[in-house]
């Protein structure tokens, strides 16, 4: 079996992810919290750009700068994973379907409103004829994604994989989502965001670069039984609690970050928690952007003060568990190590 | 795609269960008669309003969602989506077909392809979400996942679940990623599919894109003026070799293959470029030469565009003699992110009946390709069957069936 290294590590999200060099993070707030758009003409020609919608155009641009920062022009795989799929364009053909009453239709919004139109558009660009696969399965979209690509580096010889998670808001369906959650008292309580972050992951040793051991994917799982499953997985490869520098975890202010407490129990005093939703929203693929922060940390050996809020700073870390799960399902863990 | 030639010691992946409900049957059994009696599912649309009833033909399952609920035992405020309904309905057919039972001595995964996912719902009440709240139980049924998740629950599978969305190539890349899972010794067992139900949404997209015939559509044939839509749902449980002992197994998957065409997002190119590579990839995984292949379950959308280029690469992968091939899609119509799954269930059911099915409606050959499809019920020795399916994005999938 083979290791599998992330090459690089692009987000475009709420924060000033694309551009920066260093992390500088800023509480969001609001309702709903559209990510920040790059100069996406860098990325895309102008022509094409005019008909893409946001994650569209989110995920290309995040996918060209990863490859970009890894030097392939073509990977062996595109997996892109999304929750909502081409939630803008689904909205806008369904709009005009019932506005119309499915009279003077045209096309262009149904053929952008398929699922693996991000996929599809990144292979188009690039003339990519590899293995092209798109996730779509709620909060474990991008992993499934991140899972297909580990699987090919790791047992199948495959050398460089593009792997990314992107959701867009949308203008109507979203308010829906968001309108069910306030009339909840134990709903989400962080913005609901979009983004898109974007991997690759390859078979091959870097200076500096960082390890994915493994990753879990469950879709059920009792809170009682968490604890036992974490540390199983831990075992699996080879690695304890307190092996475990810095947790991250998907905190959304709802009733099931129950589930959260009930992780970070299994872990020593000194490992650090963090919790990265309040800066970039809650939405089905938010975890690729957790991935993202875990990869930049690992990376500078530095946590963002914001994000560590006061909690004492390590001088070493190496070893980053990420757990994630969507209204007490969909459970997720990574496994990184700084190499 | 996976190079897994150097793999040595990867495992077979034997099919011990199908299950299928189609335009042309609620059961395998029904389903099966339909083939072998030539008997077409395709009428007009009754489940859904659409002022484009007259002017299409549809494959719809004949049985409206009241009926699949009881059918199913579901509580009355059930939030499944018909696209749910027909899954739940097709997965628990291939479970009790394979007669293995679901319990935590073997972790067993679930992988399901869907298009729109919970549309038939949304597009009925998106407009009374903010105020009407019995239909606000649709909301969180309107994303992809939604449907596999009701269905993993109700089959007691809580491990490994997952649903991919590459458009009509949707459940043929479930069948390849629930093949490489056990081949790579991830899983022993996995359900593997794909559900999609007729949508107003989906019929009035194709409208747009002016594929959508007005009369039963004739795949390959020269005069072919587009597709029916259909519905459908249809898993096959996938079991490592090992796990088969003593038990009957219906075929093996052999081989699997994905490339994209990288040249439109809804068109083919001229040469089937995709389709040639897809295909080309799933003989070397199967380790067969394209003689060695007795039948082509073929994507033949009967689109002017798809039957063009994928009878390009067909010729291209198999040159003379072309092997039986047919598009059971002049059964069923195109079920979309489901036709994978209903084209591997044909064709588990080919190498059983040792049939080729019939290509219905054919009456003259593609001018510039001079092929011809199987257009008739045939017999004969049937080792191994390759199926096709391709989806917008230039998602081009191939699968090999084998007896072995």
């Amino acid at each position: 079996m083979n290791s599998c290294y992330i090459h690089s590590a692009v987000s475009i999200s709420a924060q000033n992810s694309f551009e920066l060099e260093f992390l500088e993070l800023f509480e969001i707030s609001g309702k709903n919290v559209e990510a920040i758009a790059p100069n996406y003409k860098e990325y895309i020609s102008p022509m094409v750009l005019r008909r893409m919608a946001t994650g569209v155009k989110m995920g290309v641009a995040a996918a060209s700068k990863a490859l970009q920062n890894a030097n392939i022009d073509k990977p062996n795989a595109i997996l892109t994973g999304t929750g909502m799929g081409c939630i803008e364009d689904t909205e806008k053909f369904l709009n005009s379907i019932i506005a119309n009453d499915e009279e003077f239709l045209t096309p262009t919004s149904f053929i952008q409103s398929t699922h693996n139109t991000v996929g599809a558009q990144i292979a188009l660009g690039l003339q990519c004829k590899a293995y092209n696969n798109t996730y779509v399965h709620g909060a474990l979209s991008f992993e499934s994604a991140l899972l297909d690509g580990l699987l090919m580096v790791q047992n199948e010889e495959t050398k460089n994989v593009l792997v990314g998670g992107v959701d867009e808001l949308g203008t109507e369906f979203v308010d829906y989502v968001r309108m069910l959650e306030d009339q909840n008292p134990n709903g989400i309580k962080v913005p609901i965001g979009e983004g898109a972050s974007f991997f690759v992951l390859s078979s091959e040793k870097k200076h500096n670069v960082v390890e994915l051991l493994g990753i879990k994917t469950s879709s059920k799982l009792s809170i009682h039984s968490l604890q036992n499953e974490l540390i199983a997985f831990l075992s699996h490869h080879h690695l304890k609690p307190d092996s475990i520098d810095v947790l991250i975890l998907g905190n959304n202010g709802d009733s099931f970050d129950d589930y959260y407490d009930e992780a970070s129990k299994a872990f020593p005093q000194e490992t650090i928690n963090l919790s990265y939703k309040q800066f970039c929203g809650e939405f089905y693929t938010a975890s690729a952007f957790g991935l993202f922060l875990g990869c930049e940390i690992l990376k500078s050996q530095q946590i963002p003060e914001t994000l560590l809020q006061h909690k004492a700073q390590k001088t070493s870390l190496k070893t980053i568990l990420l757990y994630n799960q969507f209204k007490g399902r969909d459970h997720s863990f990574i496994l990184l190590r700084q190499c | 795609m996976p190079n897994i030639e150097k793999n040595k010691a990867r495992k077979g992946v034997a099919i011990t269960g199908i299950g299928i409900i189609s335009a042309i049957g609620n059961t395998l059994e029904e389903n099966r008669i339909s083939l072998l009696s030539s008997q077409s599912g395709i009428g007009d649309v009754t489940q859904i309003k659409t002022k484009q009833a007259s002017q299409i033909k549809v494959g719809e399952v004949k049985l409206t969602n009241d009926e699949l609920i009881d059918q199913l035992n579901l509580p009355k405020d059930n939030n499944f989506t018909r696209t749910a309904l027909l899954g739940l309905v097709a997965a628990k057919e291939a479970v009790k077909n394979s007669g293995i039972s679901i319990d935590a001595s073997i972790e067993t995964g679930f992988i399901s392809a869907t298009s729109v996912g919970g549309m038939d719902k949304t597009e009925i009440h998106l407009k009374d979400f903010p105020s009407k709240r019995e239909t606000q139980k649709y909301v969180s049924s309107h994303h992809a996942g939604d449907s596999t998740q009701k269905i993993a629950d109700a089959l007691g599978i809580n491990g490994f679940v997952t649903t991919i969305s590459t458009a009509c190539s949707s459940a043929a890349n479930a069948i390849m990623l629930g093949a490489r899972m056990i081949t790579s010794g991830q899983l022993d067992r996995v359900i593997v599919g794909g559900t999609d139900a007729l949508s107003k949404f989906t019929i009035n997209g194709f409208k747009t894109l002016m594929i959508l015939s007005d009369d039963v559509c004739t795949p390959f044939d020269e005069d072919r003026k587009g597709l029916n839509l259909g519905e459908a749902a249809a898993y096959l449980v996938l079991e490592s070799d090992e796990m088969t002992k003593n038990k009957n197994v219906l075929a093996y998957l052999t081989g699997y293959g994905n490339a994209n065409d990288a040249f439109h997002q809804t068109a083919s190119s001229e040469t089937g470029e995709g389709a040639f590579l897809a295909m080309q990839k799933a003989l070397q995984i199967a380790d067969l030469k394209s003689s060695d292949i007795n039948y082509v379950n073929a994507h033949g959308t009967a689109t002017p565009n798809n039957d063009l280029s994928e009878s390009m690469a067909l010729t291209r992968i198999f040159g003379e003699p072309m092997p039986d091939f047919s598009s059971t899609k002049s059964f069923t119509g195109h079920t979309l992110a489901a036709a994978g799954a209903i084209e591997a269930v044909f064709s588990v059911m080919a190498l059983q009946e040792q049939t080729v099915w019939p290509n219905l409606n054919f009456r003259t050959k593609i001018e510039e390709t001079g092929l011809e499809p199987t257009s008739v019920l045939k017999t004969k020795n049937i080792q191994n069957v390759l199926s096709n399916s391709f989806g917008f994005g230039g998602n081009c999938s191939t699968l090999i069936f084998s007896k072995r």
